[in-house]
């Protein structure tokens, strides 16, 4: 089946499987390799995208439901101004340790941070819990992206 | 915040919280993990597995797999026994199947394997592959396992008569006995460490690739220990081991369980050897958590013997440990139970005496040291337990219990009656300090009100000493090879610098903290140093990263061959100040003569002269490599207070406080010393209070996805305090001990003591965990609270 898929902001046209899972499309079909797979049941995060702005976790969605939308994936966080902030916050408040569950975590966070512009520390770790990390104990993810969502206001306001 | 600091921050050296080098490439999604590598002509492996616990084979049909548009191979038990290749040696003396050829012995086992151009085709073949087995009654505990007319589990090895997998003692029975003989009082706890499993992230996977016409065989593998694994590779398959490249890429978590040579591996590399492509397979989660290696599964019986005020006289203990099917510990040789027998913990007592006797089942096999040290983390849960419940039993406050028996500052080196000698360290300091950080007193009087109301509050204790960083040579080998580790150092003209080492991170930040290292000793600083590890052909050797051993094994080589540098530099520098060596002193980054801070000479220029202009007789370059055999392991040890809230009708029990304080002696970079330490609390919370890995009569392993095996998320994981003391080791290096683990090990005793404390008043000694709210509610319901 061909499908197009808008992956950080390039389209990508391609002949699909339709059993093929968004994420083996991503990560074999179009060669980014920063979406991890970690558990084949939906539980860990570890897969999750940007799905025209929300969260998905792309290990759950065929590649052919993806048609035409829009897809962000951690290699599309940065821009031409530079590192994302929560990229720069997750370095700084050393958020991140082995790094595999840190795109699909930074993506969370950047989606929660457009919805909420001052994430309270509940708020965040409701929105990061269908994440799983197993090094940081989350405590310095959630500094992060408190710490992101300043940054991100600030340049706003500035 | 203890000061360490010596060096300014642009040289970033011990002490600084340096920014991690590592970052930048995974938060821009350029990690190079297992699964990423694509090589040309690369096929794709899918394990077919056993469906039962215990069956024996008797027959494999591959027809309709090979049938498969894209399966090529269908690798049994047969072609690889007519390699020699059906069965392993394990980390711990025993065999292991690669694939099992007479009968499978646990759920999971690995018994096909299918290779095709595409890991769906591969997943597709494997699902066809039918394997004919007769059913055998499965053996699901160790006590089942041990009693009278079971089943034999093992009955392929020679010489194996029942399920006994080893025994194990140490220390003084008969000193031990007569001090139970002669005790006012003698405490005891029964308790079961369970079944736990790692489960890193990022599963365990390979990318082999041997070259049929030259013999080159580059393995890429998710190893905590690359080096070991090349040995290991060398001895089992018979490749020559200059033809065994091992690389390790970033790794997505490892606490022990990529330590162990799984099934998979070995496959994947005979089928790259036999069908001249390379192979890739990587497990998925429901094969890491049903196969490969799991923790603890330790039923331990614990005594003290104690006079009337509280003052331990012996330990004693008694323990069964459920193996599985195959005897895989990733341990040393020498300790069949690991290190377990640090099990006397803080405490200044004479006499201890430990057996242990492991016992096969119908399950998988692994004994990991996940996130520990070789079952300390059993051996500081059980005394930790053990005594609180005596500080119940002789009425004695459970933090005045600890200060009475703590071995006294002034103690130290203090050798145990299990022989451990302890480098250092200010027990009492730590402890109080805790419990002033948490208000103890307070607690104490609002849970004496709480319970007047109802309301039930809990107030757990642990001080914990971990042994960590294996191993001196005389006393620590796995599989023969002996627990030293390496570090070498390059220092180039223009004075930046490569550090290659035989250890490998697995998060922990070794990028970033052994170039801190080399800024302390060089001065050269840490951004200018490039660190390389986990490639085999690019490094030194050593046995790699588990059991806390990096810092104390190749942190210490790394300040070693940073102080060779150094010196050398230091000639150097004499030559160019027209001194003598031993008039030239040094700061952070330069070297000047005595007196004479003026007219200096940098790291920088001395590096440049290392290649240009030497002293007469001197040897060109600036470069060295060392390998440190560490004169005993180090000690770090913490202090952990926790506070609950439980619900009585519900059993629901929440962390209101957990106040941590480590002692890790000198902390290279406080940032990740602290980032390790939350980590491993988690964990600690997580075993006490919801993962484990069950199985029913059957031997179906409960805990088979993350769906039934629970990993908390930040909603369930409690905000730590933490707080530090620093008591340098004193025979390492830079004073430093390791702290990836003590985390892990220290706090589960915390979290379940609080529990318990919340329910001693009603008679309550003892919950098992993980410490679920069904099992608080019987626990009240029946001491009738």
């Amino acid at each position: 089946m061909e499908i197009t898929v808008n992956i950080n902001g390039t389209d990508h046209t391609a002949d699909v499987e339709p059993r093929r899972l968004l994420v083996d499309h991503i990560r074999t079909g179009v060669g980014l390799t920063g979406t991890h797979i970690g558990c084949d049941t939906t539980s860990c995060g570890v897969c999750t995208v940007l799905v025209d702005g929300t969260p998905v976790k792309s290990c759950t969605m065929l590649a052919v439901q993806a048609d035409g939308r829009e897809v962000t994936t951690v290699e599309g966080l940065k821009s031409a101004d530079g590192l994302h902030p929560v990229q720069q916050a997750f370095s700084d408040e050393h958020g991140l340790q082995c790094g595999f569950c840190t795109p699909a975590m930074m993506l969370v966070g950047a989606a929660l941070i457009e919805e909420n512009p001052a994430p309270s520390d509940d708020e965040v770790r409701w929105a990061i819990s269908g994440n799983l990390c197993r090094c940081t104990g989350y405590m310095n993810i959630v500094k992060a992206i408190q710490a992101a969502a300043a940054a991100a206001s600030s340049d706003g306001d500035g | 915040m203890t000061d360490t600091t010596t060096t300014p921050p642009e040289i970033g050296g011990i002490g600084h919280s340096v920014k991690r080098v590592e970052d930048a490439r995974l938060i821009e999604g350029q990690g190079n993990f297992l699964d990423d590598i694509a090589l040309p002509g690369m096929l794709h492996m899918a394990l077919v597995r056993s469906p039962v616990a215990h069956a024996r084979i008797n027959g494999i049909d591959s027809d309709a797999a090979m049938a498969v548009d894209g399966v090529l191979a269908v690798v049994t038990g047969e072609l690889m026994a007519a390699h020699n290749l059906a069965w392993m040696p394990t980390l711990s003396g025993d065999t292991q199947a690669v694939l099992a050829t007479d009968k499978v012995r646990y759920q999971g086992q690995e018994v096909a394997a299918v290779i095709a151009t595409d890991p769906y085709a591969a997943a597709d073949g494997a699902e066809l592959v039918e394997v004919d087995y007769d059913m055998l009654d499965a053996i699901t505990n160790p006590q089942q396992s041990l009693a009278e007319g079971a089943e034999l589990i093992r009955d392929e090895k020679e010489g194996q008569t029942d399920n006994l997998a080893y025994t194990w003692e140490t220390g003084d029975e008969a000193a031990t006995e007569a001090a139970f003989a002669g005790a006012d009082r003698v405490v005891s706890l029964t308790t079961h460490y369970p079944r736990s499993h790692p489960s890193p992230l990022e599963t365990c996977g390979i990318v082999a690739d041997v070259n049929s016409v030259t013999g080159q065989a580059t393995i890429y593998m998710t190893s905590q220990a690359p080096h070991a694994h090349r040995t290991l590779f060398a001895l089992v398959a018979g490749l020559p081991e200059q033809n065994i490249r091992i690389v390790s890429p970033d790794i997505g978590g490892g606490f022990g369980n990529k330590v162990p040579i799984y099934p998979g591996y070995v496959v994947a590399t005979a089928a790259s050897l036999l069908i001249g492509q390379p192979v890739k397979w990587v497990e998925t989660r429901t094969g890491n958590l049903i196969s490969t290696g799991f923790g603890r599964d330790y039923y331990m019986t614990g005594e003290l013997a104690l006079s009337n005020d509280g003052r331990i006289q012996a330990m004693r203990v008694d323990m069964l440990s459920d193996q599985g099917a195959f005897y895989s510990d990733a341990q040393p040789t020498r300790y069949r139970a690991g290190l377990f027998h640090v099990c006397t913990g803080s405490y200044d007592f004479p006499h201890a005496h430990i057996k242990c006797r492991g016992a096969f089942t119908n399950k998988a096999p692994g004994g990991v040291a996940y996130r520990c040290s070789f079952r300390i983390t059993e051996a500081s849960y059980l005394i930790e337990r053990l005594i609180q419940t005596a500080a119940y039993e002789l009425g004695i406050d459970p933090a005045e219990m600890r200060l009475r028996n703590f071995i006294q500052p002034e103690q130290f080196p203090y050798e145990t009656a299990t022989g451990f000698v302890y480098d250092s360290g200010d027990y009492p300091t730590a402890l109080r300090k805790a419990l002033d950080a948490a208000g103890y007193d307070e607690l104490r009087a609002e849970q004496a009100a709480a319970r007047e109301e109802g309301r039930l509050v809990g107030i757990g204790i642990a001080h914990f000493t971990e042994a960590v960083g294996a191993g001196p040579a005389h006393t620590y080998d796995i599989a023969g090879l002996k627990m030293i580790d390496s570090a070498e150092l390059r220092v180039h003209p223009t004075g930046k610098a490569i550090l290659k080492l035989g250890v490998k991170t697995q998060g922990q930040g070794h990028e970033t903290t052994f170039a801190q290292i080399v800024a302390e000793e060089t001065g050269i600083p840490s951004t200018d140093i490039k660190v390389i590890h986990g490639d085999t052909d690019d490094t030194p050797y050593g046995l790699g990263t588990y059991a806390s051993r990096s810092t104390p094994v190749g942190g210490a080589a790394t300040a070693m061959v940073a102080r060779k540098i150094a010196d050398k530099a230091r000639h150097i520098a004499a030559h160019l100040l027209e001194a003598a060596p031993e008039d030239i002193d040094r700061d952070a980054d330069k070297f000047f003569v005595k007196g004479s801070p003026d007219k200096s000479v940098t790291i920088q220029d001395a590096a440049f002269a290392a290649y240009t202009n030497l002293p007469e007789g001197m040897e060109y370059g600036l470069e060295d490599v060392t390998y440190y055999n560490p004169p005993n392991l180090t000690f770090p040890y913490g202090s952990y207070v926790v506070v609950v809230d439980v619900d009585a009708d519900t059993g629901v029990w929440k962390v209101r406080r957990m106040v941590a304080l480590d002692d890790c002696g000198v902390r290279i970079n406080p940032m990740i010393v602290e980032g390790q330490i939350h980590g491993g609390l988690t964990e600690g919370f997580a075993m006490s209070s919801m993962q484990w890995i069950t199985f029913d009569d059957d031997g179906n392993c409960i805990g088979s996805n993350f769906m039934d095996y629970l990993i908390p998320t930040a909603w369930e994981t409690p905000r730590f305090e933490l707080l530090e003391t620093v008591t340098p080791s004193p025979h390492h290096p830079i004073g430093a001990k390791g702290i990836g683990e003590s985390a892990t090990v220290g706090s589960p005793a915390a979290f379940v003591n609080a529990v318990v404390d919340a329910l001693a008043h009603l008679g309550v000694r003892n919950i098992d965990m993980p410490v679920l709210p069904d099992r608080v509610w019987e626990a009240i319901d029946s001491a009738g609270g």
